[in-house]
């Protein structure tokens, strides 16, 4: 391929979501500048705007499947997939996010500019074929998502959620870029798709011993990345720290988008080393879903009941990732989904219902719910029951596709350990629904105030997304089992 | 409309009423909601009832052919309206539903005391109606859908849908530690569940591995190859989900803690229906999907076993109850071992039997859970030591009472006797010994039920409710009446339902005994080539 150093329309079409999220990002921050404090409502709708734009985009540009700059992207059906979700996700977390940032006084760009700064950082992750852009995407969504975690600056519960997630995640980040450099190493290439030919070709003669230390840098990065364990540690603080518009947005869109790369890494490269994966990655989503099923069984507060109830979600995708089938990726491409509409619609729940300063966010203050606010007891019900995995909500069927696909690959203890885990996760899951169905509200709480209309679309898209994807999968899922194949 | 009733569409719309329900219950006010139930409820029964007499114990029925990668031509089943709608058609996953005997009795049964619940919750209820109407509707749909569906996922989805308004209606509206009940109710079925899910899953695989054809449909999977480790694996991951709902001890824990803390309608329906889908499930699936694991020494000793330590042991605790409910839960923990002894003492009488009895269990117990109920707007407890005197102060429901204790008990011409009766006799053939075991529940259960009607009826009543309470009312004996002529039926013209039940035991006897002849004869074809 010749090299050349001026883009053709081609290549600038397949990376269009990326620059225009960036170009919109920028001009936030110029806009907010030039605007009067009261009018920056504006700022939220135009950041909402540019998400859509880059949803419809990515899908222009994957008419035209292919890679762009020497191949250090690629656009197919894999990275289209990703790039939408993250995108349809940061929708919804600005919807939820306008009049949180009112409600706390924060209001400004900086924070739309952020979110659509890391957004683009996660469509990269999505698309990228080679390892270097690899770490600019996940440097460029970790880094504004650091930011975020300790966005309102005079909260200290704020300021710990930012230091933590910065410091382990830099520490991550450091054992990824070293497991980049081994890789480099051992190979002399850092394109996905020549590291996988050098491995499946035996007279290449490369150091099996130097890859497989390569890839447990890069599992260290990833794990920590999708909060799997051990890696998992961050999470709970810095969700429990971090406003919860961003907690949402962190256990959504970095994650999927961690998730995109986990797989393109592991079907693209490390398929030839599958044996050896396997029992790592076993124990690891073993260990991730448990850990992070019984340590929620334990919380009282909502948003660390929601992070630990995450990390347990990451290990059912990582089930998913053992499988290392197309079924399994494509399992994993569809949880991530329903993950995303249901986990975003629980914390937008939490979001409304925590009032000013968040100073309700324990499980005792959504006691009597129902009574308060039938209509939000009503919806936390629904993304809880689907987080739990009963049928007709998008979450069960993320279950039965992964779990499916787990035991398509004769993987039946830790299908059967999963699902048996998620019976574990209805105790605490129940358990918000008790208090808010089959408690009496306790004195002293204050009225709710109206949902806010953001609040509101986002709910309703959210449940409407999760009873759609219970009832019609396909819709979803046959796109996910066409692109996964393309990962080979 | 041409052949509604011979078409899949009386099912769906047995189905769709009660979500159409179970919304309209929310367009009127607070106090009309249950007026809307018992419209709709009435509704469903009248639709329902003709089925007795369209769908015939030996129909057959056309599935038909499916286009597309998985292909396959029409085909025919021994079903009566039965279809196949696709809904995931690359998993091959269908809308299948259908009614065979077994089917049609348990979804009257259901259909049949939804009403009744109505009634029953009538004065009950008085917080929060219309969530509790819609409930109870919606939790009827998934009741008629465990028993309707031909697809295991389907059959699925409608086993977990029903779990979410029970637990609902357990925790909201239940007694004082309706929390705890709720969540173990919960939990217990979930789990059992999610095991049966892992096994539907290896089942189907390996049937597509077998057979190249990818099918969730109840037929496709009936002969599966399986080697006899297999067989037991799955096996015992479906019979312990159906277990813990039969409940067989030693899974019965969370039924007691339910009926006790359930408002009277939840424990009707989960006496009278909720409990027959595990012996349903076990007689559907598991024994004929795995005919060498159910027909092995072992499993057979082991729940014929668990059966009569049932029979026993519920007699024996409810014995010593100091609450009425929770002593009318036992006796359902020991009559429906008497179902498992059924079950497994594998003679076409016994399964009969079996069958026979969840049904008649399924009206004297929801009975006796009614005049509970209404003994208790009266009363205000459920504690036995704190009735006494009721023969004087409620004649007319006390009659009732003994009426519905005497069919508990098994006497002849009133309902469970037909049951316990054929259980006995086929057991008796085939397990003598178990079946001797089983028959001193008869006794125990005598013991029980008169020595609560003896508590409860005379003695001293305390003075301040002598004069304050009334008998029963109008709308109580239409709640009760029914149910004592259904059962009064049922001991004396057994024959009249007999028929599709006895279709259906023979049917799947043939399944379960035939098979492992046939294998063994294949395996001494191979041992002599």
């Amino acid at each position: 391929m010749p090299v050349s150093f001026v883009p053709s329309p081609q290549e600038l079409l397949r990376f269009s979501p990326e620059i225009l999220l960036t170009l919109t990002a920028t001009a936030l921050m110029l806009a907010e500048a030039l605007m009067r404090p009261g009018s920056r409502t504006r700022l939220a709708a135009l950041a909402f705007i540019a998400l859509a734009a880059a949803i419809g985009l990515s899908a222009v540009a994957a008419s035209d499947p292919g890679p762009a700059f020497s191949s250090l992207l690629v656009v197919d059906g894999f990275s289209t997939f990703f790039r939408v979700l993250v995108c349809a996700a940061g929708m919804l977390v600005v919807l939820i996010s306008s009049n949180y940032l009112k409600r706390e006084g924060h209001d400004s760009g900086e924070y739309y500019a952020l979110v659509l700064f890391s957004i683009a950082g996660q469509c990269l992750m999505a698309s990228a074929n080679e390892l270097i852009m690899l770490f600019i995407g996940l440097e460029c969504s970790s880094i504004a998502t650091y930011v975020l975690a300790g966005y309102l600056r005079d909260d200290r519960r704020n300021n710990e959620a930012a230091l933590k997630y910065f410091l382990l995640g830099s520490f991550a980040a450091a054992f990824f870029l070293y497991g980049i450099a081994w890789l480099w190493g051992a190979a002399g290439t850092t394109y996905l798709s020549e590291i996988r030919r050098l491995l499946l070709d035996p007279q290449s003669g490369v150091n099996a011993t130097v890859v497989s230390a390569a890839a447990a840098l890069l599992l260290v990065g990833l794990a920590f990345k999708v909060s799997a364990a051990p890696f998992q540690m961050w999470a709970p603080d810095v969700y429990q720290g971090a406003p919860a518009p961003v907690a949402a947005f962190l256990s959504v869109g970095p994650k999927a988008a961690a998730f995109a790369m986990f797989l393109r890494i592991l079907m693209t490269v490390f398929v030839p080393f599958r044996d050896k994966w396997e029992p790592v990655l076993w124990a690891v989503a073993l260990a991730t879903m448990i850990i992070g099923n019984f340590a929620a069984l334990w919380q009282t507060n909502v948003k660390r009941l929601l992070a630990y109830s995450s990390v347990a979600h990451a290990g059912y995708v990582t089930v998913a990732l053992t499988a290392m089938s197309d079924a399994g990726a494509a399992a994993a491409m569809f949880y991530l989904a329903a993950y995303a509409l249901m986990n975003i619609g629980a914390f937008a729940v939490v979001t409304h219902v925590a009032g000013q300063g968040e100073r309700h966010v324990e499980l005792a203050d959504l006691a009597g719910l129902s009574r308060r606010s039938p209509a939000m007891a009503a919806v936390l019900s629904i993304f809880l029951l689907s987080l739990t995995g009963v049928p007709l909500t998008a979450g069960f069927f993320g279950k039965f596709y992964i779990f499916k696909a787990a035991l398509d690959s004769n993987l039946v203890w830790l299908a059967v350990l999963g699902l048996l885990n998620s019976a574990v996760a209805a105790y605490y899951y129940l358990r918000i629904i008790v208090v808010m169905y089959m408690q009496e509200p306790s004195q002293g709480l204050p009225e709710l105030p109206a949902a806010a209309p953001g609040v509101r679309w986002a709910l309703a898209a959210s449940v409407a997304g999760t009873f759609v994807l219970g009832v019609a999968p396909s819709l979803v899922l046959d796109y996910a089992m066409a692109s996964a194949p393309l990962l080979r | 409309m041409d052949g509604f009733y011979t078409s899949h569409w009386i099912v769906t719309t047995l189905l769709a009423l009660p979500v159409l329900g179970s919304a309209l219950v929310f367009l009127v006010p607070e106090t009309r909601a249950r007026v809307v139930a018992l419209i709709v409820s009435l509704l469903e029964l009248g639709l329902a009832i003709p089925l007795f007499w369209t769908v015939s114990p030996t129909a057959t029925c056309r599935v038909p052919g499916i286009l597309g990668p998985l292909a396959w031509g029409p085909k025919v089943v021994p079903l009566a309206n039965c279809t196949a709608i696709p809904w995931l058609p690359d998993w091959g996953i269908f809308y299948r539903v259908g009614l065979d005997g077994l089917s049609l009795v348990l979804v009257l049964l259901a259909v049949g005391l939804l009403p009744l619940m109505v009634l029953g919750s009538w004065t009950y209820i008085q917080r929060r109606q219309r969530t509790f109407y819609a409930m109870l509707l919606l939790l009827t749909t998934g009741v008629i859908g465990v028993f309707v569906a031909f697809d295991l996922f389907l059959f699925y989805v409608f086993w977990e849908m029903m779990l979410i308004p029970m637990y609902f209606l357990i925790g909201i509206w239940g007694g004082e530690r309706r929390i705890y009940a709720a969540v173990k109710f919960f939990l217990y079925t979930t789990f059992g569940s999610l095991l049966m899910l892992v096994a539907i899953l290896v089942l189907v695989h390996r049937t597509w591995r077998a057979t190249g054809v990818l099918s969730f449909h109840y037929f496709d999977l009936l002969h599966t190859p399986l080697t006899l480790e297999q067989q037991l694996w799955l096996f015992a991951a479906f019979a312990l989900a159906f277990a813990i709902k039969v409940p067989i001890v030693p899974f019965h824990t969370w039924l007691p803690a339910a009926h006790w803390q359930a408002p009277t309608a939840g424990s009707v329906v989960l006496a009278g229906v909720l409990l027959k889908m595990g012996v349903y499930g076990l007689l559907r699936f598991a024994l004929p999907y795995f005919p060498d694991a159910a027909t092995h020494p072992v499993v057979v000793m082991v729940l014929l076993g668990l059966g009569v330590v049932g029979v026993i042991y519920g007699a024996w605790v409810a014995a010593v109850q100091e609450d009425a409910k929770r002593l009318v839960a036992y006796t359902s923990v020991a009559h429906l071992g008497y179902a498992v002894v059924g079950l497994f003492a594998l003679t076409t009488e016994s399964v009969q039997g079996a069958v026979v009895l969840m049904l008649a269990h399924g009206l004297s117990t929801p009975m006796l859970f009614f005049l509970l109920g209404m003994l208790y707007e009266r009363r205000h407890t459920y504690r036995i030591a704190d009735y006494g005197g009721l023969a004087t102060s409620l004649p007319l429901w006390s009659t009732a009472l003994v009426v519905a204790a005497l069919a508990s008990v098994g006497l002849p011409m009133l309902n469970n006797f037909v049951g316990e009766f054929l259980v006995l006799l086929g057991a008796a053939q085939a397990r003598f010994l178990y079946a001797v075991l089983a028959g001193t529940g008869v006794i125990l259960s005598a013991v029980y039920m008169l020595w609560l009607v003896q508590r409860a009826f005379y003695g001293p009543a305390p003075d301040a409710v002598r004069h304050h309470v009334t008998d029963m009312n109008g709308r109580e004996w239409a709640l009760v009446m029914p149910l004592i002529v259904m059962m009064v039926w049922m001991g004396v013209g057994p024959q009249s339902f007999l028929p599709p039940i006895s279709q259906q035991s023979r049917q799947t006897l043939e399944i379960v005994l035939e098979k492992p002849a046939a294998q063994k004869s294949a395996q001494e074809v191979a041992h002599a080539r």
